[in-house]
């Protein structure tokens, strides 16, 4: 049975390899069916590589452990759903959910792609066979997960405990949309290099991939992030660990790809600059993969390393960085530079926007790497973590996001920053009035946190003016205003949402690090602490079986005035007796935008235990305001004018008169 | 302002911009990298009390002494020296005697080391690299744990 997957798996390689090279050739000799086989094949690579990935997902679903990768990581007692993720729950697993992606997206573009010019789309999808080609190489020789053990042992050897979680279900595969989403502005990139051309299709076709990508990644990583707070016990939401820089050097680089798209589709500007992002995106997603799956980095993310594995993905790093770069550094000058414009005006916003982005993503890059540098020239062995980054990430977001709201009130071409400043006026004065609300009312506020929870109603106010200036507000009648919002095209809404939700999140950053509340004690059965005004009463440690672990469930109260429960919170310890490992369960309640959240720690002597309690208050709005993000790039991919195969033409005239109001 | 001026005045503020963001950053790596240390490193290297630093090795047996609150004391070693930590919190679950572990802070003015953050290996197959690697140049640990 388990054969059938990796026969598909090799058939899935072979097809890839026609895939770069046929519809390539194809677009030399000017063969109109060599280029049009590009389509029919990605389709069937991708065929072929789900009917592999769904053999090993049926291997682990029914625990053969026949199989040394599901004997290895799952066990016959573990929950179905962890049975199921656990597919993607170590190494090769996740590597060939990596490939399985790739070629969905390749599909993707060979189904959707049908108003592309043929040679385009054949360039396309080459480069996205050759990328698909050299990874499911990788997958059969470093990583194949369809090797049998024989005998079979009767029982495995279960599932990391801490990848034991919904969480598992939902973060990779956000993740891998994301990063391998960027693939396809990669391989538009390059094919547009090998044709030596840019044409409006190009421009018209890599803003809506990079959205799709975008909103993916974006929710990967707040879901990683959420995951890694209620589940690890440390209460942050955010660690800065390599692995998570990896994870957002790609979204950073991304979004300013998003943004500097816009200004090549509408003002066809930026063109060589939007191409190169493209291609320093996806070969950041390649780098986070190198880091993550190579075992330079001792991580929950590195699963066994085997240094093979790294000398490979490094070779595929350096092909496609080093190919695509000096493919770019021959051709670049070929292409026709866009149009010019005056710094004060959407265009230069943008650019700004990315200038800011990029020097960002680079100064992560640089404190993610100096450390492998460091190592590889000497002995010595440091780490770069929280305080390098909040060093040098902090004062380069913090003007950006000032300017935030400026962008969208700018005029193309030629904008006027003091039309839009009076504009923002009200905004900037009810986000004054938070910060002085907050400093004024809320105990124990310091200025910075003040000015903080200021930034953050400044994007969202922002982000409404934005909206009601766009419906008019001012000069036209509500009725007027009612109308022309409603008509708006769902790409502003878009840009707006997305911009409120950024301020959500820096409202709940600022919330859960200005505001927070952190006591680390230990209680014994019936005693109470309070924690920002909540009252908690530990009651006891009780043990409880699971299927596969057993827990030691610590309950606690949440008191109310008069000292009667009102709610309780359980957090316990689990120990896995497979792997002999304990994990940490906290206990987390939500009370509005806020937690209480509860990690138990060992026993003392004198029969208490360790307790850690945090305040957290707004810590939902992080990843709240990620879901807004999420939804406005959703939004603007839904516009009329991205739709893909949507009769866009026939359009247009209205909405060009709703945009020229504006 | 002149065509070519402007574009030269945005030029010019751009590369000012990327200097000093070129320069925090060096900066930055300058003061906030930290190094990692085991017991015996810590003769010859030059480590100055509330330099942050990372210290990892072997939670030595017998040295664990929690204290009547949340705080904690034990002794990290790697068989040649070994060193007293302190630290207030939440032990990582894997946190035992003949553990590897890395602990991040300070040395304190009477050399007893306050770490702020103690990590422990992530499940009972692997050991933190600096450590397992540190170890291994000792001579003291062999890879039999692996599998």
């Amino acid at each position: 049975m388990i054969e059938i997957g990796h026969f598909a798996l090799v058939l899935a390689f072979a097809l890839a390899l026609v895939q770069a090279t046929v519809p390539l050739v194809g677009t030399r000799i000017g063969d109109e069916r060599m280029m049009a086989s590009a389509g029919t094949v990605a389709v069937a690579c991708f065929a072929l590589t789900a009917l592999s990935f769904a053999v090993l997902a049926s291997a682990y679903a029914l625990s053969d452990f026949s199989v040394a990768n599901v004997w290895e990581n799952s066990h016959s007692l573990k929950p179905m759903l962890y049975k199921i993720t656990g597919t993607w729950g170590n190494h090769e697993g996740s590597m060939l959910l990596w490939v399985l992606i790739l070629t969905f997206f390749g599909s993707l573009v060979a189904v959707f792609g049908g108003n592309l010019p043929a040679s385009l789309k054949a360039n396309v999808l080459a480069v996205q066979g050759m990328i698909g080609a050299v990874f499911l190489l990788f997958v059969l020789i470093t990583s194949n997960p369809f090797v049998r053990l024989d005998p079979a042992p009767i029982e495995g050897r279960d599932l990391n405990p801490v990848l034991q979680d919904i969480g598992l279900a939902v973060h990779p595969p956000l993740l891998y949309l994301g990063y391998v989403g960027f693939s396809v502005c990669f391989s538009f990139a390059v094919a547009a290099l090998i044709d030596g051309r840019i044409d409006a299709a190009w421009a018209r076709w890599v803003r809506p991939w990079t959205l799709v990508a975008w909103v993916f990644l974006t929710g990967g990583i707040a879901m990683g992030s959420y995951w890694a707070y209620y589940e690890l016990g440390w209460g942050g939401f955010w660690f800065w660990d390599p692995v998570e820089n990896a994870s957002f050097m790609p979204w950073l680089s991304g979004t300013a790809l998003l943004h500097s798209a816009i200004v090549m589709e509408k003002r066809s500007a930026l063109k060589i600059w939007t191409l190169l992002l493209s291609i320093l995106t996806f070969s950041l997603s390649l780098l986070g993969t190198f880091l993550v799956r190579s075992g330079v980095l001792t991580s929950v993310h590195a699963f066994a390393s085997d240094p093979s594995r790294g000398v490979f993905i490094l070779c595929i790093l350096v092909l496609f960085i080093g190919g695509s770069l000096a493919l770019f550094a021959l051709r670049a000058s070929a292409l026709t530079p866009g149009g010019l414009f005056q710094p004060i005006s959407r265009e230069g916003a943008l650019v700004l926007n990315n200038l800011f982005l990029t020097t960002a993503t680079a100064t992560i890059l640089v404190g993610t790497l100096y450390p492998l540098v460091v190592e590889a020239f000497s002995q010595d062995k440091i780490s770069v973590g929280a305080p390098f980054f909040n060093l040098t990430f902090a004062p380069l977001m913090v003007p950006l996001l000032i300017l935030v709201p400026f962008g969208p009130l700018l005029a193309w071409k030629r904008g006027d920053a003091l039309a839009a400043a009076q504009r923002l006026m009200a905004a900037f004065a009810l986000a004054l009035l938070a910060v002085l609300i907050t400093y004024l009312f809320i105990d124990g506020a310091s200025v910075l946190a003040a000015l903080g929870a200021g930034l953050g109603f400044w994007l969202i106010f922002g982000a409404l003016t934005d909206l009601a200036v766009k419906s008019g507000a001012g000069s036209a009648s509500l009725a007027t205003m009612a109308k022309r919002f409603a008509g708006l095209p769902r790409s502003m809404f878009g840009t707006a949402l997305a911009h409120l939700g950024l301020g959500l999140t820096v409202l709940g950053i600022v919330g859960t690090l200005g505001f927070g509340a952190e006591k680390i004690l230990a209680m014994r059965p019936g005693e109470t602490v309070e924690i920002a005004d909540h009252t908690l009463r530990f009651d006891g440690i009780y043990p409880v079986r699971g299927p596969n672990y057993t827990e030691s469930r610590g309950r606690f109260y949440l008191l109310d005035a008069a000292g009667n429960p009102k709610a309780e919170i359980s957090s316990a310890k689990r120990l896995f007796p497979v792997r002999q490992t304990t994990t940490t369960e906290a206990g987390i309640r939500t009370m509005g935008f806020s937690q209480l959240y509860i990690s138990l720690g060992d026993e003392t002597t004198d029969g208490g235990t360790v307790v850690r309690i945090w305040w957290k208050p707004l810590v939902t709005l992080i990843w709240g305001g990620a879901l807004v993000m999420m939804l406005g790039g959703a939004m603007s991919l839904a516009d009329r004018r991205l739709r893909v195969g949507a009769p866009g033409r026939r359009r247009k005239p209205a909405e060009a008169a709703t945009a020229g109001a504006t | 302002m002149t065509r070519k001026q402007k574009r030269f005045a945005v030029i010019l503020g751009g590369l000012a911009f990327l200097g000093a963001a070129t320069g925090l950053t060096f900066y930055a790596l300058g003061q906030k990298a930290s190094y990692f240390y085991m017991p015996a490193d810590l003769a010859s290297a030059d480590v100055q009390p509330g330099q942050r630093i990372r210290l990892g090795g072997l939670v030595e047996d017998g040295t664990i002494v929690r204290g009547a609150d949340a705080s904690v004391s034990f002794a990290v070693t790697d068989h040649e020296s070994s060193v007293k930590v302190s630290y207030k919190g939440v032990l990582p679950d894997l946190f035992r005697e003949g553990q590897g572990v890395i602990t991040e802070g300070s040395f304190g003015a009477d050399g007893m080391f306050i770490a702020d953050s103690v990590l422990a290996k992530h499940d009972e197959r692997y050991m933190p690299k600096e450590v397992a690697e540190g170890l291994k140049e000792k001579g003291v640990w062999v890879e039999s744990e692996g599998d």
